[in-house]
């Protein structure tokens, strides 16, 4: 019986276990679900790091308008958002609080690199106070090329990203 | 940092000759060359600005040179010591009243850093076009131990309070410490920098 | 017990426990790209230090590795949505440094370029100000509206935002076929528009009880702090660098500037507004009055080099005098470049205002300065 199996020696490692269970459980049949409802609320942090800020900000107006894709303006607090957008240059005062704000986030969490000052350091390739992109840092889903990107561009990102999260198992996350 | 160091100092040697001729702060409208200001020009234009030189040039003599006198532009060298008093003629006499910009030049076979302070007047309607460049000199050291070495300046922040943030950022790119100003503290490099000033021509940015 | 020693500019602060003190950004939907300080008495701010340099990129020390055109591109990124006028003073420089002359019809064009800009410009910081006041219909306006202009200078240039337009010597390309007309039009549609702000936006009750008699900057404070553009003109400075010393061809046109009294964040939001109508007519009559054919940029030698000689250039931007001193010492390479930046310039009555005020009102005190932190940062 269930009841002769749990102990109080080894109800730890039951509820350790109950996880693995629901997550194996759960992950096929509501894993589709799960994500559906990740791709259509993504919400990035509002942390500016340079100049494609304003290629970020046109992109939320009403003539792209990202929100109809499901990414909502920058608004919200940094412990419901679950996407960063690196908006261009990471310098070397800007790089830990980057990380800083990246850890505070609750999983699951994406990223995009937005400019190639991000992905590489782009024009800024030989300044003394710029990192050559932020790949050192934090773990990027999907790279935006451009200097800055239109917002086009980035609207393609965040699809990119959806259809990556569409393919992720849910179950890591739950 | 260290690697970087290495070959920051391996550059230097071989850039050393070229700006040895580069510094000399030349004299263009005394003796201009026929190609930048016509003759017809130089006739017209000193009146007013020559007016402004000359008065700073009497009231100190020795301790200032002239540069230049451009249309609109007046250039003076003052010395380290008279730059305070220059600067509050300027103010209370020629009724400059605030500072544009202070750029910071490194001049490193003089082993000298320059500071040029750009002021010009909001409230005197004659001189609405007018800069005058005050430009001073601070010894340079080879080895910068910012704020503690010899390249030291008097500030000019109890005179002109709009130099307050511009001269922090002289400070900080050049070591240039400005005695006097309260605030001497770092404004936009990050917190950790220990490398030399960033605007001294012996500082190479990386592959360069 | 010793106290340790501390390198020169630092102290140790004691805990209060009256006295709070706020780390705001630079992750804040309040501050942009840098952190302000602030301590606070209750709801009161009783000491603020600001904080930028989270985007500095060292343009400065870049410029002295490329020469005179290669500078163009990076010297622009400082406010990308600015781009003409960023590069304005580079480019009077250098051509100045170089000694060449330009054609008329070049100049009409920069003029157009560099108003249609400072609207661009104007309408982010508006759509900005928007977003800090909790006013969302003001971000929407501007945001799209901006577009029209975007458009336009697409067209001229090729980009979207980062134009390189200007370049020694004139501009990069003549103007499209059948420019002029769509210009007009949608610059009186453009005018329109902005117009109809005053009923959403300026004289709007709410917008003024928030922002009438908070931080208020004095004539006097502001003539001794050095600040410039809309926060000199709203304290009741009439200095306009278009009018007093007018570059290109400026004196040619007929415009005015605006002017306000009482100093306070009302006045200074009000000003860019009333600018870019000037800017309007501006572009107008300089659609008017431009030589209709002719070259429009002079052939630049490949390298090219200034003997040894220093200038300092200035022009208005959308955010006020932007100055550049270029040093040049006989190489294709810029000995020194200088950018004095007006955001920079008036970062500085920035805890002046601050203190005394409530912490509420701190994000319009701070966008009214007109402050880009990238440039300010450079
Ligand atoms: S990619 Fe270009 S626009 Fe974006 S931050 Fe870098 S320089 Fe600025």
């Amino acid at each position: 019986m269930l009841k002769d199996l749990i102990t109080p020696q080894n109800a730890n490692v039951f509820v350790g276990k109950l996880g693995d269970i629901l997550e194996k459980a759960i992950d096929k049949p509501l894993g589709y679900a799960i994500n559906w409802g990740r791709i259509w609320s993504l919400w990035p942090v509002h942390i500016e790091t340079a100049c494609c800020s304003v290629e970020f900000g046109a992109a939320s107006s009403p003539r792209y308008d990202v929100e109809r894709f499901g990414i909502i303006e920058a608004f919200g607090s940094l412990r419901q958002c679950d996407l960063v957008v690196v908006q261009g240059t990471i310098t070397r005062k800007m790089a830990p609080r980057l990380r800083l704000v990246y850890d505070q986030m609750p999983e699951p969490k994406y990223v995009i690199a937005m400019g190639a000052c991000a992905i590489t350091g782009g024009l800024y390739f030989d300044s003394y106070n710029v990192l050559p992109g932020i790949d050192g840092i934090l773990p990027v889903d999907v790279y935006v090329p451009g200097c800055p990107p239109r917002p086009e561009t980035l609207i393609q990102g965040c699809m990119l990203l959806q259809e990556k999260i569409k393919r992720m198992k849910a179950r890591k996350f739950v | 940092m260290s690697s970087e160091k290495e070959t920051v100092e391996k550059k230097t040697e071989d850039s050393k000759p070229s700006s040895a001729q580069a510094p000399e702060k030349p004299i263009p409208t005394k003796k201009p060359t026929p190609t930048k200001t016509s003759p017809k020009e130089e006739v017209e234009l000193p009146a007013f600005e020559k007016g402004i030189a000359d008065k700073i040039i009497e009231n100190f003599g020795e301790k200032t040179t002239l540069t230049f006198v451009k249309p609109d532009r007046v250039g003076i060298k003052v010395t380290r010591e008279a730059i305070h008093e220059v600067a509050e003629f300027a103010r209370d006499v020629l009724n400059y009243d605030h500072v544009d910009s202070v750029a910071g030049v490194d001049y490193p076979a003089d082993k000298e850093i320059e500071v040029v302070y750009h002021l010009s007047s909001y409230t005197d309607p004659t001189l609405d076009r007018q800069i005058l460049e005050l430009a001073t000199r601070a010894q340079r050291e080879d080895d910068p131990i910012p704020g503690n070495d010899a390249t030291k300046l008097p500030s000019l922040r109890d005179i002109f309070y709009s130099v307050e943030f511009h001269e922090r950022e002289v400070f900080e790119m050049l070591g240039v410490y400005f005695e006097g100003h309260p605030d001497n503290r770092r404004l936009l490099l990050p917190e950790d920098w220990a490398d030399l000033p960033p605007l001294r021509k012996d500082f190479r940015n990386k592959g360069r | 017990m010793s106290t340790p020693t501390l390198p020169p500019g630092l102290a140790i602060q004691k805990a209060d426990e009256r006295i709070m003190t706020l780390n705001v950004g630079p992750q804040h939907p309040g501050s942009g790209h840098m952190r302000i300080v602030v301590q606070i008495d209750g709801d009161y701010i009783v000491a603020c230090d600001p904080d930028p340099g989270y985007v500095h990129r060292g343009e400065e020390k870049m410029a002295e590795y490329r020469n005179y055109v290669l500078n163009i591109p990076h010297l622009e990124r400082p406010v990308i949505h600015d781009s003409c006028n960023i590069l304005y003073p580079y480019v009077l420089g250098v051509e100045e440094l170089l000694g060449l002359e330009i054609t008329e019809r070049a100049k009409y064009v920069r003029v157009i370029a560099a108003e249609l800009n400072r609207c661009v410009y104007t309408m982010y910081w508006l759509a900005i100000y928007g977003i800090f006041l909790g006013h969302s219909t003001m971000f929407m306006w501007p945001a799209g509206d901006r577009e029209l202009l975007i458009d336009l200078l697409e067209k001229m240039t090729g980009a979207r935002v980062t134009h390189s337009y200007f370049i020694p010597g004139g501009i990069r390309n003549d103007l499209p076929a059948n420019f002029e007309d769509v210009c007009l039009r949608q610059v009186n549609y453009f005018e329109k528009r902005i117009k109809e702000y005053a009923d959403v936006f300026y004289d709007n009750p709410i917008l003024i009880s928030r922002t009438e008699k908070t931080g208020v900057l004095s004539r006097e404070d502001a003539i001794r702090l050095g600040t410039t553009g809309s926060v000199l003109r709203a304290s009741g400075v009439d200095y306009d660098v278009r009018k007093k010393e007018p570059y290109d061809v400026y004196d040619e046109l007929d415009f005015q500037t605006n002017v306000m009294k009482s100093g306070d964040s009302y006045a200074r939001s009000r000003i860019p507004w009333l600018d870019m109508m000037e800017s309007c007519r501006i572009i107008r009559d300089a659609l008017q009055k431009m030589p209709k054919s002719g070259s429009v940029r002079v052939k630049l030698k490949p390298n090219p080099k200034g003997g040894i000689d220093s200038v300092y250039k200035r022009i208005e931007s959308g955010r006020g005098a932007l100055g550049c001193y270029i040093v040049s010492d006989k190489k294709p390479e810029p000995y020194r470049v200088k950018l004095s930046v007006p955001s920079f310039r008036n970062l500085i009555a920035l805890p002046h205002l601050l203190i005394g005020e409530k912490l509420g009102n701190m994000p319009s005190i701070y966008w009214s300065l007109n402050y880009w932190p990238v440039e300010a940062d450079r």
